[in-house]
């Protein structure tokens, strides 16, 4: 059994408009331990994924169908209360902007013991050991004297990592990081990667890994889903989709990546734009941009079908009774 | 655009455009706002279309009666409905002075929003866009002022000007200094909040775009940024109508405001005031009613205008 | 007239700049200062940086935040005043072009394009209208129908309709206002633009079509671009010439095979191993440990001290000259002394090489 399952989630979004559809479907599962890469561009579902298995979808938008679950019992729909304990204790976050995630009153000194305290059994005392125990396993240092600092006195990449702090101090089973990394400057983004792969290795974290920075997937995740317009388009090992992509929007994706080493004259350009909520098209929703598109695309929407041993890809190409391409 | 059974797209007309958009939306979803609208709508037509619509004139010497003076309003037992809300003391039909007094009293407060916009908004856009020194002379001078009861200002400039004005010109004048004087007490809170939008558009690209062509400031001030800074400008100008009108009124009441002979709600409730105590209610009562409907009205639609126009409450 | 005496030998430069330098002063008010006694803090943003840029090349700076790219750029173009330091755009130095005439023969000349897709549209002007202010303001053409046919062929030509010019720009996606801003800049016909991360606020493949628009634009047009990025495949897949800049300074200028083949200034190197492995080679990164300093109070000697394994007494107390062999500049003292090692071959460089 997986440590997290998510089937057929669907996200709806009430507007006077008709109801949108965020999230169309979408299932995939994490194991103990294990990294998995969201990718997608924007307005492709990820973060509204990552939000709903957190439990902090902001209304209107709703889990209108499908189950998550977490070691085998359903988080989605709880109330309240239940998943504020869940929040925190079982599942982390981590999100974007450091400047945000911690509160510029308190010392994080304060917002770390306070974490530890309700997750934990431990008296304050013992919650503070803690607290500067984990600031040096992040790397901030001098971490006894720097933890009754404020947030403000810290600089982004060190901010970040006290938020990864505040994130695995109840040893959760999950985190969901939403783009940890993008707001930073690329030589505090690579230490804030390997930082994050060391962490979750040593304490068996799993990870759900938000972004849509192929190169910190690469870096960083074991597993890789490909979301587009709000379904997942691929997944599977990270090797494989990022070396071999099997779903052309995959294809598109890598060969529109500029790589240093590869000399090309023109980057691989995908016409046309990720459809609006409003305008998803019917059959795959990918199948306007698609260089092998062909007629069952346009009419029929496709599961994702298993490719080689270990990916799935959501592409009529491999469905074994296709229609001839 | 929209797209007619043909499949072809057309483009949307204006009006289509306004009642298509969120704010109409949003205006049609709340009753108080309609009303407000409805009945500031009624007050503006009526003072504008005065001489047709109110029943009398009751500036016409020749059309008043003495012997008309203090009819009680029409449903009371010795109104008739010739007055419907009753008469004053040289028989000027009450409903009739409401009308024409709202249309002094619009006019008035109409001329110095426009006045205190003008100014404020010119002086913030300078003070935003060129910073500096200007920038602290011109906010000093609105923090200073800001100090000082609007009414009180008003009262001031107001008393300044009369004693410059000579005497024959005093009631002629009076509208253009009274305008003056309103204008003047309410420029700061125009200047403050164009001061601060303007800092956040100069930063922006498109104005570096135009820095970059070469484009005179002044040009950059008007073209670019004065566009982006009027969504609470407007805000502040239908709030800050309720409160010329009440100046006014209150300047009136007071007897330093209008001439006697172009009386406004202000001078209506002074003037009514004197027969309160000896019964004759309807005198000073159904101006003042007006004065504050109007009022209310004016300032439910700019709390309805500034929810709307707030991006983080859309 | 250029008054530059050394015009004919750099006829090629389209621009050249000269030890440029722009300090800004970050001091609190004069009161706080009175009371809390505190010092004057002035930034400096770019401090003596000297590049040249030939007609019809791509050149880029990179860095991280504080090193004062975007600063350089909004010199070039006029959009701050240097405190120190020439520009010479063609030859002319451009603090000399005095007169309003003068310098709008300059201005013409050259455009910028930003960052932010959503920012650099004036969000109350129609399409048409933000594409031909360049047009109007440098009267180019003699009448409304001329200017609206050359507004029409421009958004065509990145690939937007002339119907979109009636629109506008809340109704285009980042991407498509990108396109707009770049219409807007070719308006002018200019000869060179500064282009400060452009695509940095885009999807990757967004992005990608923005990048072959311009890769297009420059051989349609033959422009020279001055191109400022964070993102060092961005940079390796379009320039020419490379700059690595370091709190305010040029650290290493190069071209771009070679800066990425034979990296000599250790910044370098540590930005270079930055790159993730897309590859999927399966390297090990190692970051190097420490954050950018602050600006408003760098290091001594060289800014880069702190952070640098190769870092002695010297570099502690005395900054770096660029010492320039064969066209490739360093900065470096460990490099002039030869005390780096031999050229560490990174992945992406390995890949560079092969």
């Amino acid at each position: 059994m997986a440590l997290l399952e998510v089937k057929n989630l669907r996200v709806e979004f009430p507007t006077r408009r008709g109801t949108l559809l965020a999230i169309d479907d979408v299932s995939f599962d994490i194991d103990e331990g294990e990294v998995l890469g969201v990718v997608g561009e924007s307005g492709a579902g990820k973060s509204l994924t990552g939000a709903s298995i957190i439990g902090l979808l902001e209304p209107p938008g709703r889990i209108a169908a499908g189950q998550i679950r977490l070691e085998g019992k359903r988080i989605d729909h709880l109330p309240y209360e239940e998943m504020r304990r869940i929040r925190g204790k079982k599942i982390g976050a981590i999100f974007q902007d450091p400047l945000t995630s911690l509160n510029p009153l308190y010392t994080i000194g304060r917002q770390l013991v306070e974490t530890i305290g309700v997750h934990t059994e431990l008296d304050d005392a013992a919650a503070r050991k803690r607290a500067v125990e984990l600031l040096s396993e992040v790397g901030i240092p001098a971490a006894e004297r720097r933890i009754d600092s404020y947030p403000h006195e810290f600089s982004g990449g060190m901010r970040q990592r006290v938020v990864i702090a505040l994130a695995l101090c109840a040893n959760p089973l999950l985190i969901i990081a939403d783009e940890p990394t993008t707001a930073l400057d690329v030589s505090i983004q690579a230490q804030i990667i390997t930082l994050l792969k060391k962490l979750c290795r040593e304490h068996k974290t799993a990870v759900m890994l938000i972004t849509h920075d192929m190169g910190v997937i690469a870096e960083t995740a074991d597993r890789v889903a490909v979301m587009y317009a709000g379904r997942i388009a691929e997944i599977g090992p990270v090797r494989d989709v990022i070396k071999a992509p099997r779903h052309p929007y995959t294809e598109g994706l890598m060969g529109a990546i500029p790589m240093v080493g590869h000399d090309v004259e023109r980057l691989t350009q995908i016409e046309g734009a990720m459809p609006r909520l409003t305008e998803i098209p019917a059959g795959c929703s990918f199948n306007p941009r698609c260089p092998k598109v062909f007629d069952r695309c346009r009419k029929e929407r496709p599961e994702l079908i298993q490719v080689g041993s270990t990916s799935h890809a959501a592409c009529w190409q491999f469905a074994k009774e296709a229609s001839g391409a | 655009m929209s797209k007619n059974p043909l499949g072809v797209v057309q483009p949307l007309s204006l009006l289509n455009r306004i009642l298509d958009s969120d704010i109409f939306y949003s205006f049609s979803r709340s009753p108080v706002t309609v009303l407000s609208a409805i009945v500031t709508a009624v007050f503006f037509i009526a003072a504008a279309f005065a001489p047709w619509v109110a029943p009398h004139n009751p500036f016409d010497p020749a059309t008043l009666e003495l012997m008309d003076a203090f009819t009680p309003p029409a449903w009371e037992a010795d109104g008739s409905t010739k007055f419907l809300l009753g008469t004053d003391d040289q028989g000027r039909d009450v409903f009739s002075t409401i009308i024409f007094g709202s249309r002094v009293s619009l006019i008035v407060g109409f001329s110095a929003v426009m006045f205190s916009a003008v100014l404020g908004v010119g002086l913030g856009l300078l003070a935003g866009y060129i910073g500096g020194w200007l920038e602290t002379m011109v906010m000093r001078m609105a923090d200073v002022q800001l100090t000082i009861p609007a009414i009180l200002v008003a009262l001031m400039i107001d008393g300044v000007a009369r004693i410059l004005v000579p005497v024959h010109l005093r009631d002629v004048m009076a509208i253009y200094v009274l305008i003056l004087a309103i204008g003047i007490s309410d420029w700061p809170r125009y200047a403050r909040v164009t001061r601060g939008a303007a800092l956040v558009e100069r930063n922006k690209e498109y104005v570096s775009a135009a820095r970059v062509i070469g484009v005179h400031p002044i040009k950059i001030m008007l073209g670019h940024v004065l566009p982006n800074v009027m969504g609470p400008v407007l805000v502040l100008a239908t709030i800050g109508l309720a409160l010329a009108i009440i100046t006014e009124a209150t300047l009136s009441f007071l007897g330093v405001g209008v001439p006697p002979t172009q009386p406004s709600l202000g001078t209506l409730i002074r003037v009514g005031n004197n027969f309160l105590f000896s019964g004759e209610y309807w005198i000073t009562l159904f101006p003042s009613l007006a004065l504050v409907i109007l009022v209310l009205a004016v300032n439910l639609l700019g709390d309805w205008l500034r929810d709307a126009l707030n991006p983080k409450l859309r | 007239m250029p008054k530059n005496s050394k015009k004919a030998a750099q006829a090629d430069a389209m621009l050249e700049v000269r030890n440029l330098a722009k300090y800004f002063d970050v001091s609190k008010p004069w009161l706080a200062r009175m009371i809390e006694r505190l010092p004057r803090q002035i930034l400096r943003a770019v401090d003596g940086v000297s590049f040249e840029i030939r007609r019809g090349q791509t050149f880029s700076l990179v860095g991280e935040s504080g090193c004062g790219k975007s600063t350089v750029a909004n010199l070039v173009v006029g959009l701050h005043n240097p405190t120190r330091g020439v520009i010479a755009f063609d030859g002319i130095d451009v603090a000399e072009a005095r007169s309003r005439v003068e310098s709008a023969a300059l201005r013409r000349r050259w455009q910028m394009i930003f960052q932010d897709p959503y920012a650099s549209l004036n969000p109350r002007w129609r399409v048409r209208d933000i594409v031909a202010e360049p047009i109007r303001v440098f009267g180019l053409v003699a009448s409304r129908e001329e200017q609206n046919a050359k507004v029409g062929r421009l958004l065509t030509q990145v690939g937007l309709s002339p119907a979109d010019g009636e629109k506008y720009p809340h109704e285009f996606s980042g991407g498509q206002r990108q396109r707009i801003s770049i219409a807007r800049a070719l308006s002018s016909n200019p000869e060179f633009l500064v282009c400060d991360e452009p695509t940095s606020a885009l999807d990757v493949s967004v992005q990608a079509q923005i990048l072959n628009l311009m890769k297009d634009m420059q051989k349609d047009f033959g422009l020279t671009y001055l191109f400022i990025s964070h993102n060092l495949a961005v940079v390796y897949h379009l320039s020419d010439k490379i700059g690595v800049m370091y709190l305010g300074r040029l650290c290493e200028v190069a071209a771009a095979k070679d800066l990425f083949r034979r990296p000599r200034h250790p910044y370098t190197r540590l930005l270079l191993e930055t790159i993730p492995d897309l590859e999927m080679t399966g390297r090990q990164r190692e970051p190097v440990a420490g954050e950018v300093p602050n600006p408003i109070d760098p290091p001594s000697g060289c800014a880069f001290h702190p952070r640098c394994p190769f870092a002695n007494k010297r570099c502690k107390s005395e900054v770096p000259l660029p010492i320039d062999r064969t066209g490739h500049m360093v900065a470096c003292h460990a490099a002039e002394e030869g005390r780096l090692p031999a050229t560490q071959f990174s992945a992406p460089a390995q890949a560079a090489a092969s």
